[in-house]
């Protein structure tokens, strides 16, 4: 029987990093992918055209291993390939689940649509999701890989049921693909897991559901594996504490795009799990500058100790222009190791320890 | 026995080859999204989307067309996003929806702009079978936009009333008038905002000639199944024909408030389900409608709209098709009741 949280975040600290204190800096997942991607995916799509299965290999391990370096080069502590295999959330695994159809575009705002699939039969695994993408971009990358995965509630509830009396026992089905899918990415060295559920911010009432899917995913996976949840855009407050009793190791949070107006929902009761917090907007193309950033992090320190946080983008960095995503990036790692510093050296209080400036004294 | 005719409460998804030719034009953007004065090949797509979904629903049978809001960028707030004296501001999401719409903030006086009549115009010459019209309730579109001129909630209600029914006024003849109001489920209007809710609904029926239904949908929030039954009882005061009720999100409740508080003379059931692609038999839809019919207890309907209980702009478009071909079927299948 693993317990959750578990002590595994030092494994992420760096051989060189400068600092006794450690903020664990990370990204969501998902970059916006080069040009050159998109037009080869329309070769590729494009009958007519010369451009086969190696060449799509190809262009999507270098975009892969462009977007990893990238990450590595704004110094972040766990990185991600910018999901440059996948199209979308849902879409990606409905595409290699058993039981899932396509039956056309759906709108979801305007002109934009996305391809909603349909649950016709019985899930069931068909190939593998992600232990390849894991596998190239751990050979790439020097620093731990990251995998980001959507979760069951998400897949669940972002497609057509048909074949399931309700979501919720189609939920719990898919919680057993995802629990197969993660045993065999710790299988093949996955150190770090984010369940991304975005669908329980929108459907709070919920929640209980939410918990029993993640008991499936995560029963055996050792304690060693570090455990995220991603949840964003929704009213937390109708979500905890009760999210305090799932069995991960941390709980991702979208707070900079609403100004940190909700960060006090976390105070009471205190925060038991590690925090990873969202500290840039990925909604919007102003970068913010390493003091902004600061600031926002230390609205992290209201809610947990140095040693429970984790510093990331509010979501996913998709939407932005590529130079626009990497330069918030910098800044954010660069704001956590000054920060890291000034707490090293007694200069910034932790009111979650209930430390105020005399006490410091 | 009751008299059962097929219809849908409109807001259609887009032939797909109207999806990608309106995107190019339009861009998938906000700031290209329907403004009431959109260029002459924007309106040339749109008139050859629409023929394909009236001829759609002729062909499969449905005994009120609808002329498919097609142009319904903004979903049910469409009428507020073409009229003067409104913004359309930051992109908002639709209740509880993976779906967005821009944010309508009324700044001035409304004033009706005849761009629903407009489009019931064209549909006319479409066809020769009587067509259902289709609005946003008052209370829910209240509930959409943002009110930065009349001040209080019940000035703002009451001003949308108003300018639903100056929109009704101009429609061609109808045989029905569909008021979308899923709010009323989503956000119940509490004590007095109920009443309010109710008489805003009234003074939009008040303006046609048409019969109305004030259609419901979607399951309550909070956990409590269908409509609040001090809604419903202040609805039952609104000089409406019908009120429609989601009886795939929900049939138990609708049925007890049915029973417990009566109903109008005429009824309309929503028993397709336009919230998912699973595409129901003839048959099926058929018995749904006797349940809901063998259910209302001491309550015998006049007439009993089938029809699908939500707007179907989030089916594909080819799903959606199918719906309509087995919803059509329903009228030559024998309905008991």
């Amino acid at each position: 029987m693993t317990e959750r949280p578990a002590d595994n975040r030092e494994q992420f600290r760096p051989a060189d990093h400068d600092n006794d204190h450690f903020l664990l800096t990370s990204v969501v997942g998902s970059y916006k992918k080069p040009k050159w991607l998109d037009r080869a995916r329309e070769l590729y799509e494009d009958d007519e055209d010369n451009f086969g299965d190696t060449e799509w290999e190809e262009a999507k391990d270098d975009a892969a291993r462009l977007i990893t370096e990238e990450h590595e080069r704004a110094g972040l502590d766990t990185v991600v390939d910018g999901e440059m295999r996948r199209t979308e959330m849902v879409e990606y695994f409905a595409e290699r689940i058993e039981g899932y159809e396509f039956n056309g575009r759906v709108k979801v705002w305007g002109h934009n649509y996305f391809n909603k699939p349909s649950v016709a039969e019985t899930v069931e695994y068909g190939e593998q999701w992600l232990v390849d993408e894991f596998e190239f971009t751990d050979s790439v990358a020097d620093r731990p890989v990251k995998v980001p995965i959507t979760g069951p509630y998400t897949l669940a509830n972002w497609t057509f049921n048909e074949a399931y009396d309700d979501d919720e026992a189609l939920a719990y089905d898919l919680a057993e693909l995802v629990n197969e899918e993660i045993e065999q990415l710790v299988d093949a060295g996955a150190r770090y897991i984010q369940i991304d559920e975005p669908a329980l911010a929108t459907t709070p009432d919920d929640h209980a559901i939410v918990g029993e899917c993640l008991e499936r995913i995560v029963e055996d996976i050792p304690e060693e594996v570090r455990i995220g949840l991603h949840v964003c855009y929704g009213d937390y407050s109708r979500i905890y504490p009760e999210v305090l009793d799932y069995p991960v190791d941390e709980l991702d949070l979208e707070l900079t795009n609403g100004d940190y107006e909700q960060i006090d929902v976390f105070t009471d009761p205190e925060f038991t799990l590690d925090l990873a917090l969202g500290v840039v907007d990925n909604h919007t193309a102003d970068v913010e500058s390493v003091e902004e950033i600061k600031a926002n992090i230390q609205q992290g320190l209201k809610v947990v100790p140095p040693e429970q946080l984790t510093i990331s983008p509010d979501c996913g960095l998709k939407l932005l222009p590529r130079e626009v995503a990497y330069e918030k990036m910098e800044n954010m790692v660069t704001a956590a190791r000054e920060v890291e510093a000034e707490l090293d050296a007694g200069e910034i209080d932790v009111p979650a320890l209930g430390e105020t400036a005399s006490a410091d004294d | 026995m009751t008299q059962v005719l097929s219809t849908t409460p409109g807001l259609y998804p887009l032939p797909d080859w109207a999806k990608d030719e309106l995107a190019n034009l339009k861009g998938r953007q906000k700031g290209g999204l329907v403004s009431g004065d959109e260029s002459a090949e924007i309106g040339d797509a749109y008139d050859r989307a629409r023929t394909e979904v009236v001829d759609l629903q002729t062909d499969a049978g449905l005994d009120l067309v609808v002329e498919g809001q097609l142009r319904w960028d903004d979903m049910l707030t469409h009428p507020l996003a073409v009229a003067d004296a409104v913004e359309t501001k930051g992109i908002v999401r639709y209740f509880d929806n993976n779906n967005f719409y821009r944010d309508p903030v009324v700044t001035g006086d409304l004033s009706a702009t005849g761009d629903v009549a407009t489009d019931l115009e064209a549909t006319v010459e479409l066809t020769d079978e009587s067509l259902n019209a289709v609005l946003p309730g008052p209370y829910t579109l209240s509930q959409l936009a943002t009110d930065e001129h009349y001040g209080d909630e019940a000035a703002f209600l009451s001003a949308l009333a108003e300018f639903l029914a100056s929109e009704a006024e101009q429609f061609p003849e109808v045989e029905t008038l569909f008021l979308l109001e899923p709010s009323l489920l989503e956000s119940p209007p509490g004590d007095g905002a109920d009443e309010r809710a109710s008489e805003a609904i009234d003074t939009v029926a008040q303006a046609t000639e048409a019969d109305v239904v004030a259609h419901t949908y979607w399951e309550s929030h909070g956990g409590d199944g269908g409509i609040d039954e001090k809604v419903y009882a202040h609805l039952m005061d609104a000089d409406v024909d019908a009120v429609g009720f989601d009886f795939v999100a929900n049939h138990e409740d609708n049925a007890y408030v049915l029973s417990e508080y009566g109903a109008k003379d005429d009824i309309a059931l929503g028993i397709v389900d336009g919230q998912n692609t699973l595409v129901e038999e003839g048959e099926e839809i058929a018995e749904r409608v006797e349940w809901t019919l063998d259910n209302a207890h001491g309550v015998d309907f006049e007439t009993a709209y089938a029809t699908i209980n939500t707007p179907t702009f989030y089916l594909p478009s080819g799903r959606f098709e199918e719906k309509l071909a087995a919803l059509g079927a329903v009228e030559r299948t024998e309905v008991k009741a």
